[in-house]
């Protein structure tokens, strides 16, 4: 059984030698004169003037949860409807519940202010 | 009907239950409707239940009622069941009904007391236990009622805790009777282990294939179940507790002698009486164990100022006599005796409790006297149960009892004339003890009291156990009277009759020596303490006459041969061990145990990062153990 | 298209009545007026009942036999039945007891008895899997949850870090336990718990994943039953928590731990018995040993509590590491509805005692320490007599319950010639009882520290009343309880005849 795996062993140890290697040469072959301007962190465009872990409103959040929420749920719908006359009634009902538990979520967040902004 | 018999034990302990749980919040009047009624339907259900019995008796003679599986583990099971049989009968019918009267009696006796509740109570939970301990069909759930009667008997006799004497008391009878039951459960757990049953029938019914007569462990269980009755049954040498019981009401003090608690122990060999009959050597010694007692105590009995204990000493003496017809394999005798005695004994301590309280707690039969015209009805009730404790030939009850003891005591292959002797010696001694105290409480000249007027709930009691006093015999009869059988029959499917009975010849020769016997006690009482006083006085002024008087006083000096033998070495022990060569090792278990708590308190630090890092270490762990354990 | 392309769901329909139901209340909730929202706490009760009866319902149908539905990924067996009763009626005593408790700190809100019901249905499906996404799934979903309802109080530091704490660990579990169970379809190319079985019986399978994977599902699960070494969330989180959701955790979700352990371990990996046996041992030893000496000078009953639910998970292991002896499975349902019934039991133990501490808080005052306990005879001897009760069945006192459930898991080890397991296990009970006492001493010999009014509603002083006299009476009479658990037991797949 394990042995099975060797090839995936193979592929780290390429993996590992290869990026290695690049790196190594690369260090000995380029030419290395650093300066102030080239170790900021963007080389052009903006001065960095803030910490990037700044704080953000509450509601991105909850604006970002609620999108990924119903984004990733409708996603699989797509599934759903390539198959769908493969998968009969029993199949469609699934679905249909699926949505109908969607629908109560929605009307929860609606109706609790999570869809307004102010 | 039948199947209504586990509200026999119920009642009183619903009655219990009721009482205990209300807190003192209800009247007297309620506590005693509630305490004295739950006893009159419990009786009232015993009878229905013996009546149905009686009428249209069950197949093999026995029912069997399982409350519930207790537990079930294995080939362990211990179901909670009450058995009916004709002796199971018999000993429900006379401590219910016996127990009600006296708790009527109690309903005015206890008037004035302001533990009215806890009393009845007390008195109910006994009851209840009692009844159980008769009624169960398993060992285990017999040794329930067992205790359950000797933590009653505790509670009881220590009613009057304020009072240190009485706690004492209540701690002898306690640790007395434990040291019986210890030795009792020893017995349970060998009967268990041989038998793989605690079920009474069962183990009558494996223990003749199992064990051969005489067999090491049937020898050791019975002896074992022996000590647990004697403790129980006051006999000798675990009798000293039962004097200093009186320390508790005299209502209790009858519940105890006549209907509960010392009886079981003659009940729970009887009960058992296969295993015993397997083991000769340990029924003769229920024989010698009860001759001598009934000799002792008769003795201690005749030496006592105390009215109620000279009661005590005689059930210790009575009682003795149950164990010697146990002995000589006269089952049904001892279980007559029994129901005789309960009617006479609690009739005897209900009266003695009427003379005590109309003296205002006077206790000592020398400051009594002349009563019989101030107190009637006490007087009648005392006459007639000291003459069927004296077992008065052919109109008490006591003498039908008595004297079916002795003929088998004579007739059985396991007595003897030695037993009969003693036996014989015991009934004159009876009489004599007795009407000592009879003569000197209600004849003669004496203190003055008022006449002291008793109400119904003390008369009826009085006159139903007068009756059954007088009565209760005529069930059963000896050679010399006609003989006559029904209360043997009756036992007969459950308690194997006598073999062989006694000629008939013979038995009309014991009856008359029998009479004699009772009679020159009663005689002697009569001569020595109302004709001829002086008499006594004489003999009494002798030296050797008052050492004997302090011996017998003592009961025989128990008490201080186990306080040297036991108590002593006991408490010195103790104080030694006080000082103290155990404790730094339980010390060291205590610290280890709290270092081991500070050792595995730092690892609940509150920081994630080691609680998962604990997690992972375990996880790796565990794969540890899995791949190469 | 037809209807009669639809599975046959009888088995499911408690699970389906529920979802249904709980979906209902939260829309019921958003638009019922503020003056009727204790409306949502008798729904949520109802909901209970009605799921209660239909799946006595289910029982009756199926005659006591196991069902299958959802192509073999749910089983209504009746473990799981009498698994979900049981849970029902423990999330509904969870109810009664802490809604004064909630009212008084605002916690009263529908989201609680959402949350609750949601967390109900997961433990359902978690009763019923037999397979293990839908283990996983019902896991999860019972999870989530509990965590938010930890949270629930969001304006309280300790809650919130308690479930901050809860989720991280819980998830770090979840990942292990998914990562076991990714070995095991590995190893066996199923994952179903029956083909499971089947497959490692014939015995084709690659020895050394199949063990990882043992290895990882175990410790995933041990983590969800609280015992060493994946306890560490146990005290911290049951101290944290409101207690309402202390209440919570602490019963219930035990139940659903224990039927995922017998799902896992004895529906699909019995064949593996005798590796996951000695994992077993080590926790169960371990778990009993720390959480009795770890409990024993704690000051918070909360704290003590939980490490007392640790000791008592080690010892309810006992009883499932007692079945398999040597390859042999005839004392099998003896070992595991020993295990059952101490689960039953400990759940009953824990709602009494989580439910006396919501019992004597009231607003503005949690008693949840140790000191609050002192003099309660004095205050409230029904209430003390209750609790003497309980904690007498924690230690396992004779006459109560407590007792019989040790007695059983310890007779069940004996008869698997585990006597040095079984003296280990009396002789860690023995310390915990220290602990069980001490409260008792502080309820009858202390006087009262705190004088405030006992003022438990009624129906929190009936329902406490029957939980802590059920500790006395199934004492006396434990014999049909055991005999259902042994009844539910013998009905697993592999144990069946």
């Amino acid at each position: 059984m394990l042995e099975n795996y060797f090839p995936v062993l193979m592929f780290i140890a390429v993996g590992l030698v290869l990026g290695g290697v690049l790196l190594a040469v690369g260090r000995i072959l380029a030419p290395h004169k650093p300066d102030p301007k080239k170790l900021s962190p963007y080389e052009c465009g903006f001065e960095a003037f803030e910490d990037a872990r700044m704080k953000f409103d509450v509601r991105y959040y909850l604006v970002a949860i609620l999108f990924i929420l119903f984004d990733l749920e409708i996603a699989f719908l797509f599934p759903w409807a390539v198959v769908i006359p493969d998968i009969g009634f029993f199949g469609y009902a699934a679905m249909m519940v699926f949505l109908a538990i969607l629908v109560v979520g929605f009307v929860y967040e609606w109706k609790k202010g999570a869809l307004e902004w102010e | 009907m039948l199947r209504l018999i586990w509200l026999v034990p119920a009642l009183p302990l619903a009655g219990f239950v009721v009482l205990a749980a209300s807190g003192g919040r209800l009247d007297r009047r309620s506590i005693a409707w509630i305490g004295a009624g739950s006893v009159g339907l419990a009786a009232l259900a015993a009878i229905a239940v013996a009546a149905a019995f009686v009428a249209a008796p069950p197949p093999a003679g026995a029912y069997t009622q399982v409350l519930w599986h207790w537990i079930e583990a294995g080939d362990f099971s211990a179901r909670a069941s009450l058995y009916l049989d004709p002796l199971a009968i018999v000993m429900m019918l006379v401590v219910a009904g016996v127990g009600f009267v006296i708790h009527l009696y109690s309903v005015e006796f206890m008037r004035g007391d302001e533990g009215y509740n806890r009393y009845f109570a007390y008195m109910n939970l006994f009851v209840a236990a009692m009844l159980l301990l008769v009624l169960a069909g398993d060992l285990a759930f017999l040794f329930v009622g067992w205790e359950g009667v000797g933590l009653c008997s505790y509670l009881l006799i220590g009613f009057w805790y304020r009072d240190a004497v009485n706690g004492a008391a209540a701690q002898k009878a306690f640790i007395v009777t434990r040291t019986g039951d210890a030795a009792m459960a020893v017995g349970l757990f060998l009967l268990f282990a041989s038998l793989g049953t605690l079920d009474i029938q069962g183990i009558a019914l494996r223990a003749p294939g199992a064990w051969a007569p005489d067999a090491a462990p049937v020898v050791a269980a019975t002896a074992l179940l022996l000590a647990g009755a004697v403790g129980k049954s006051a006999q000798l040498p675990l009798q000293v507790w039962l004097p200093d019981a009186m320390a508790g009401p005299t209502p209790v003090s009858a519940l105890i002698h006549a209907a509960t608690m010392v009886t079981a122990g003659v009940y729970l060999i009887a009960r058992n009486h296969v295993l015993f009959a397997l083991a000769p050597a340990v029924q003769y010694a229920v024989a010698i164990i009860g001759a001598l007692t009934l000799l002792g105590a008769g003795g201690a009995a005749l030496a006592q100022h105390d009215i109620k204990r000279v009661l005590a000493w005689s059930t210790v003496s009575q009682i003795g006599y149950m164990f010697l017809a146990l002995g000589v394999g006269a089952w049904a005798a001892a279980i007559f005796h029994f129901m005789v005695h309960a009617f006479f004994k609690a009739l005897l301590f209900l009266a003695a409790g009427v003379v005590i309280q109309a003296l205002g707690g006077e206790h000592d039969i020398f400051r009594m006297g002349g009563l019989r015209r101030r107190l009637p009805l006490a007087f009648w009730a005392f006459l007639v149960g000291g003459a069927s404790l004296s077992a008065l030939p052919l109109v008490t009850a006591g003498y039908y009892s008595k004297s079916l003891i002795l003929d088998a005591a004579w007739a059985s292959p396991q007595g003897g004339a030695w037993l009969w002797a003693a036996a014989w010696v015991g009934a004159a001694l009876t009489g004599l003890y007795t009407f000592r105290v009879v003569f000197q409480v209600f004849f003669g000249a004496g203190a003055t009291t008022d006449t002291h007027r008793v109400g119904w709930p003390i008369r009826i009691p009085l006159a139903v156990l007068m009756l059954l006093s007088v009565i209760g015999g005529f069930v059963e009869a000896p050679q010399v009277a006609g003989r006559l059988e029904a209360f043997g029959h009756f036992l007969a499917s459950a308690l194997p009759p006598l073999q062989p009975a006694v000629a008939p010849g013979t038995g009309f020769a014991l009856g008359v020596a029998e009479g004699i016997a009772s009679f020159g006690g009663i005689a002697l009482a009569y001569a020595f303490f109302l004709r001829r006083r002086s008499i006594a006085a004489l003999v009494a002024r002798s030296a050797i006459a008052a050492a004997l008087h302090r011996l017998l006083e003592s009961g025989w000096g128990f008490d201080r041969l186990d306080d040297h033998l036991l108590v002593r070495p006991y408490l010195a022990l103790a104080r030694r061990l006080r000082a103290d060569l155990a404790d730094p090792g339980y010390d060291a278990l205590a610290a280890a145990a709290a270092a081991a708590h500070r050792g595995l308190s730092r690892s609940q630090n509150g920081r994630v990062r080691w609680y998962a890092g604990g997690i992972v270490v375990g996880s790796i762990l565990l794969v540890g153990a899995g791949v190469w354990l | 298209m037809s209807a009669s392309d639809l599975p046959i769901l009888l088995p499911a329909y408690g699970e389906i009545l529920l979802l249904v139901l709980a979906s209902a209340i939260l829309l019921v909730d958003l638009f019922l007026p503020e003056r009727l929202r204790g409306l949502t706490h008798w729904l949520s009760l109802a909901t209970l009942a009605a799921c209660f009866v239909l799946t006595v319902q289910v029982v009756r149908a199926t005659g006591g036999q196991a069902a299958y539905t959802f192509g073999g990924m749910f089983v209504a067996d009746l473990m799981a039945n009498v698994l979900k009763l049981v849970v029902y009626a423990a999330v509904a005593a969870v109810l009664v007891y802490s809604r004064r408790y909630l009212a008084e700190r605002g916690m009263l809100r529908g989201e609680f008895f959402v949350l609750a019901l949601f967390a109900t249905l997961g433990m359902a499906v978690m009763i019923s899997a037999n397979h293990m996404l839908a283990l996983y799934l019902g896991l999860e979903l019972m999870s989530l949850c509990v965590y938010s309802m930890v949270a629930l109080n969001r304006d309280s530091a300790t809650s919130t870090e308690a479930a901050m704490k809860y989720f991280v660990l819980g998830a770090l579990a979840s990942g292990l336990l998914l990562y076991g169970m990714s070995m095991l379809y590995g190893a066996t190319g199923t994952l179903d718990l029956t083909q499971m079985a089947q497959v490692i019986a014939v015995g084709q399978v690659n020895g050394v994943v199949l063990v990882f994977g043992l290895v990882f599902v175990v410790a995933g699960l041990s983590f969800k039953l609280g015992v060493v070494p994946f306890h560490m969330w146990i005290p911290d989180v049951y101290h944290g928590a409101p207690n309402a959701m202390t209440l919570f955790i602490s019963t219930a979700p035990k139940l659903a731990a224990f039927a995922m352990a017998v799902r896992m371990l004895v529906n699909g990996l019995i064949d593996l018995a005798g590796d996951w046996q000695q994992m077993l041992v080590v926790m169960a030893v371990l778990s009993m040993a720390l959480g009795n000496f770890a409990a024993i000078a704690q000051t918070n009953i909360k704290r003590m509590l939980a490490y007392s639910t640790i000791s008592h998970m080690g010892f309810m292991l006992l009883g499932l590491l007692a079945g398999v002896v040597g390859g042999n499975r005839f004392s099998a349902p003896d070992a595991y509805s020993a295990a059952m019934f101490y689960t039953v039991v400990y759940v009953l133990m824990s709602l009494g005692s989580f439910g006396m501490v919501l019992a004597l808080s009231r607003a503005g005052f949690e008693a949840e320490e140790l000191d609050d306990y002192r003099g309660l005879n004095q205050r409230d001897p029904w209430l003390a007599f209750l609790m003497l009760l309980l904690m007498f069945a924690l230690a396992g006192v004779p006459p109560t319950v407590g007792f019989y459930a040790k007695l059983a898991v310890i007779d069940a080890v004996i008869k698997a010639g585990q006597i040095w397991l079984a003296v280990v296990a009396v002789l860690l009970s023995l310390v915990g009882a220290f602990y069980y006492l001490r409260v008792v001493k502080l309820m009858y010999f202390d006087e009262p520290r705190d004088a405030g009014p006992i003022a438990p509603g009624r129906d929190v002083r009936w329902l406490l009343s029957a939980n802590g006299l059920a500790m006395l009476v199934l004492g006396v009479m434990p014999g049909s309880l055991m005999a259902l658990c042994l009844v539910a037991v013998q009905g697993l797949y592999p144990l069946a005849r």
